[in-house]
This record gives structure tokens, sequence and C-alpha cells, in this order.
């Protein structure tokens, strides 16, 4: 008999004025450390703190029904930064920093570093690390686990989220401050699931990131769960991506989003002139394939990535 | 001659410009940069442009080489008081080697680096944040000191602050230009949205004396100029808020302090209670101390350097 779900204070500080800041837990489960989910660590991250409630409540769900499988732990921390999220910052609301680059964080060190370490140090050593994640310029993706080449990577575990696509990429000099990259280091298969939305709740694309999580969890005998196989992933690098830049600035007006699937030569959106409203240029498809990240800005500087394109 | 690095169009009539002064004479290939303006709000290196322009706008003919000045990395962000660069809430000094297929930042990251590659030496001048003020000093990687060092004892400054290669951090220009074997110190000093005339003119005073033993001047340097303290030489220990609240400094930046010395006080002045007393741990020199108010547990308060203590750190760049 799996024991309750237990709501527990992770990490607890004070503030000057404002009221106690506080990272909370939902403990599933007793047994192996089998999984940790981590949802918004930046302010702006609405759609990730929204998938993860929706993971807490299918699993609570699951638990009354006996259905988390016996000798399991789960932990989700929906939550890192919600004093940011509460007055529409993205970053540390003091210092602006990010929680995101401090891991693994440092106990006797600054705010962030203390608050990555106290989060780093509940959520490693478990077996698989789930992170809601968002990417760091305005845009759409298709829904997706990524991954960091790091040698440690199984692909084939990424796989069973179901996800319409896997992404391996080359860690970046920042890179080595992050979570997904300080799991893996840390023995932990680390996946992050980017269910194409930040600032705003996509009911649609956060349904498909918290059954991706389910399916997950389904496949790996953590939860029992009758859900559908998903998507057989495909597979890709950063190189199987076309990249199409902005070669004016205006304002976009955009004829496609991502998911769309595009031929070769199609036009995928113009550039207008903020003064005049003409078309400054119009930007075709350079190949045949699935528009897999969209900037969804109605403004756009020159020289920007508008859209990468898987190929077909 | 002012050179254009990157010209990009922003969405409504305004180009992104990154610019740079180019000062030539003489036949001497060698060339030193003086970057800055990476973070928005670090503003000490604006009158450090100033005033060596200046200085060698009059003195041209004792120049044997070039001196590139690039007040602004990151234009919006100054001309904002934005420390991150404005629209996408990024910090400049994270992106770095850049990626010429990336993103427009991207990109301008990767052109900055392109332009600086080859340089005899990069200053990349930066002025704390707007909570921490910095008694001037260079930061270099303990695998470039032994290079980095001599030329950093030239600069006129106070500290000269070896950093361990796991706290360093690789996604900064410092350190992308040193990995392609482009020498450069990273000079802090001061705070975040103010300047200091004596703080820039002890580093336009060192940065001419570093010249002159570059060969690249031949006019005269200033005679006072100052031999840094290596912290090799000792430990640096860092003091972090125990408690959230607001601080009441009783030391002065730059001052030494005995052990048991109380540097500040954090209050609540709700209740009207002290909450830490803080008190030097060491013998040593306040080469950083908060001078913003407002602390959260863990923000920093002072890093203290000793000659004389055995401390355990690890903190970053």
């Amino acid at each position: 008999m799996n024991g309750s779900m237990k709501q527990e204070i992770l990490f607890k500080m004070k503030s000057p004025y404002r009221d106690d800041f506080k990272i909370q837990g939902f403990r599933f489960g007793e047994g192996e450390k089998s999984v940790a989910i981590v949802g918004a660590m930046r302010g702006d991250e609405i759609q990730q703190q929204f998938t993860c409630s929706q993971v807490v409540k299918n699993l609570i769900e699951l638990e009354k029904e006996g259905l988390i499988l016996p000798g399991h732990e789960i932990l989700v921390i929906p939550s890192a930064n919600h004093f940011s999220m509460n007055i529409n910052k993205r970053f540390w609301a003091m210092d602006n920093t990010d929680i995101n680059r401090m891991f693994p964080g440092y106990d006797k060190g600054e705010t962030t570093q203390r608050i990555a370490a106290a989060l780093f140090e509940e959520v490693c050593g478990f077996k698989y690390g789930i992170q809601l994640a968002s990417f760091y310029l305005p845009g759409e993706f298709i829904p997706h686990v990524r991954m960091m080449d790091t040698g440690f990577q199984n692909v084939k575990l990424a796989k069973k989220f179901g996800l319409p696509y896997v992404l391996i990429r080359k860690p970046r000099p920042y890179d080595t401050a992050v979570l997904n990259y300080n799991w893996q280091i840390f023995d932990t298969q680390a996946f992050s699931i980017y269910s194409g939305d930040t600032n705003t709740i996509n009911k649609e694309s956060a349904k498909v990131a918290w059954l991706s999580i389910l399916r997950f969890l389904n496949s790996m005998k953590i939860i029992k769960k009758n859900i559908h196989d998903g998507f057989n992933s495909f597979v890709l690098s950063d190189v199987d991506l076309e990249t199409v830049k902005s070669n004016q600035a205006g304002i976009l007006y955009s004829m496609n989003s991502a998911r769309d699937e595009v031929k070769k030569g199609d036009l995928l959106a113009k550039i207008l002139d903020p003064f005049t409203g003409i078309v400054r240029s119009e930007i075709y498809s350079p190949v045949e394939g699935t528009i897999f990240f969209s900037h969804n800005h109605p403004l756009i500087h020159q020289n920007t990535v508008m859209y990468r394109i898987v190929k077909f | 001659m002012i050179k254009t690095i990157i010209s990009e169009g922003l969405p409504v009539d305004e180009q992104l410009l990154i610019r740079k002064k180019v000062i030539q004479n003489g036949n001497s290939p060698k060339r030193i940069c003086i970057v800055t303006g990476t973070h928005g709000d670090e503003l000490e290196g604006q009158y450090v442009c100033f005033e060596l322009i200046r200085r060698l706008n009059e003195d041209i003919r004792f120049l044997d080489g070039t001196v590139e000045v690039y007040p602004a990395l990151n234009p919006l962000g100054v001309d904002s008081v934005t420390r991150g660069i404005p629209t996408f809430d990024l910090d400049m000094n994270r992106i770095f080697p850049g990626d010429p297929n990336g993103h427009l930042i991207e990109h301008t990251a990767f052109e900055i680096i392109q332009d600086l590659r080859g340089a005899d030496m990069v200053i990349d001048i930066h002025a704390s944040n707007i909570f921490l003020r910095e008694m001037p000093q260079a930061r270099i990687n303990v695998q470039m000191s032994k290079k980095l060092i001599p030329y950093a004892n030239l600069l006129n400054i106070d500290f000269i602050w070896i950093h361990d290669a796991a706290t360093v951090l690789k996604s900064t220009l410092a350190h992308s230009l040193n990995v392609i074997k482009t020498p450069t110190i990273v000079v802090e000093m001061g705070i975040g949205m103010r300047m200091s005339r004596d703080y820039g003119n002890r580093l336009v005073d060192g940065i001419f004396n570093m010249m002159k033993k570059k060969k690249m001047w031949t006019g005269t340097i200033s005679k006072d100029i100052c031999k840094p303290i290596l912290s090799t030489t000792g430990e640096v220990c860092y003091m972090n808020a125990d408690a959230s609240g607001i601080i009441i400094p009783s030391v002065s930046h730059s001052v030494d302090v005995k052990k048991g010395d109380l540097l500040c006080q954090i209050v609540d002045p709700f209740e009207g209670l002290v909450l830490q007393n803080v008190l030097s741990p060491v013998d040593g020199v306040v080469f950083t101390l908060r001078t913003y108010p407002v602390v959260y547990e863990g923000s920093l308060i002072a890093r203290i350097f000793s000659k004389n203590t055995q401390i355990d750190n690890g903190e970053n760049q």
C-alpha cells in the first residue's frame, strides 16, 4: 500500500517585507527515488507551472486509485520562483539572477545559489529527472524532449515520452550551470520537456506535456495508467534543423507557426515597414519540412532566427 | 576613426549599432582593446573611455600602435539603464563566444569575439552591480595567471584576484577570448549606476603604464603606480547575510578591519530589532562592500582579503 501524498516545504527563506519564500514539494509513494519533476524556475514560466500542477492533480487521482506502483517515490516541485512570478519578473526578484544558471548551487553563497543548492539537494539522486523548460527567446516550439549530449544521455528513454521529437544538442558554455546538465553529471537521466509556450497558458500544448510525463511514468512502470503510446519520436540534433533568419526588421506578419508542414518555396512570413505597411521582405521556406520553432513576437529584429525547420 | 562592428535593424526605424573608436599612430602592429558597457548599468568604464581617448588625442605623437575603445558592447542597455540586453532579458556576459548561425544576440556576441581576436591585450572593464562597491581589481582565471599577472600588475589597481578553474564562468567575454589566446584581463571597480573620476583616472594611468611597458607609448606616465595585492598571498573571505532585512553599515569600503570588528548590522525596521551583527572573521581589507541596504538570506555583504587565514570558499567570478 502506498503512503498518501505528502506536501512538504523543501526550502524556506524570510524576506524583509514580503511573505516567506517557500519551495513546496509534492511527494508520492515510497521506495526507490524514481523520478523528480521540476516546474517553473523562472517567473514567466506560467505554462510550466500549470503543466506541473496538472501532473500533481493526476498523480493525486492515481494515488487514490492505488495506481502509483509500490516501491517508487515521485517528487514534484511545481514552482521554485514564485517570488518573481507573483510580480511579473522573469528572474530572481531581488537581483535578477537566473536560478537555472546556478546549479549545482552553493549553500553558503548568494541567495539564488542557495535556492539552487536546496533544490538540487532535493532532486539529486533520483533515477529520472524531468524539467518543464522554457526557451530564452520568444517563440513557439513543437512539443519535444530535449537532452544534452553529455555522453550520459539515453535516447531510448527520451522516446518513451511519446512526443513528436527528441532533440539532442551539444552543451554550450552556460549549460554547465543548468539543472539538466547537473542532473546528468550526478547520474540522473535528465529530460527537459518543451511544451511550446511560456508566459501564457496553452491548454492544448500543456496537456500534451503532462500526458507525455504520465506516459513516461507508465512506461517505466512507476504508475499504471491507460494511455496511448503517443508518437514514435523522431530523434534529431541541431544540424538537422534548417534555420531561417530575418533579412529585415519590422512588423512580422507570420503565415506559419510551429507544427506546420511546409514545402520548399512556401511563403512563411512577411516583414512590413512599421510606418507605411509596405512589404519589406517576404520570407520563403528554403526546404520541405515541419516547422519546429517559430518566432511569435509581432516585432522582428534583423538577422534574428524566425523559424527552425525539420527537413524531410 | 569610429568603426561600426554591428549594424542590425531594430523593428522601428533604428539600428542596433556597436561601434569602436580606433586610434592609431606609428608603425607598430601592436593593438590593445578597451571594452566596457557589457552590462548596461555598469558605467565606470565610460570615464575611462573618455579620459583615455582625450589623453591620446592630446599626445597622439607618443603612440606607436593601435588603441581600440569599445565604450558600449550593449548600447541598448547603457542607453536604457538596463543591465542585460533589453527585450531579451539576457545577461550579455553569459552568451559568449556566441554563434554565427544563432539569434541576433548570439551572432552579435560572435562578431564581437571575431573583432577582438588577435589583440595583444584586451581590458574588459566592469563596475560590479548596483549592490556592491568594488576596490579596483583584476580578476584572472588561474589557468591564465602566469601570462596575465605581469600585465595586471601594471594597471594601477589595488588587488588581483586569481580564480580557481572550477569557479570560472565559461560563457564570459574574457574567458572566450583567453581560450582563443587573446589575452584578456577583467577589471572590476566601483559600483553600478555610478562613476568615480578617481578610479577612472587610476585605471587610465595604469593603461598608459601598460602601453609604455609594451613599447606602444613613449610619452610620460604617472610615477604613482600602485602595486596590487595578489590574492594567492592570502585568502578571500566571503560574508553573506544570515538574515533577510535592512543593512546598516559600520565600516567604509577599502578599509582595514580586525577580526571581530563590526562590519554592519542587519536590522528589522518593523520591530526595531538587530537580526545579525556581522563581524569580521579575520584581519584584512574590505575589498567588496554591499551598499544596497535590502538583503535576503545569502546576499553578499562583503569580501575581505586576509593574508593570514585559510577559509573555505566556493564562489563564482
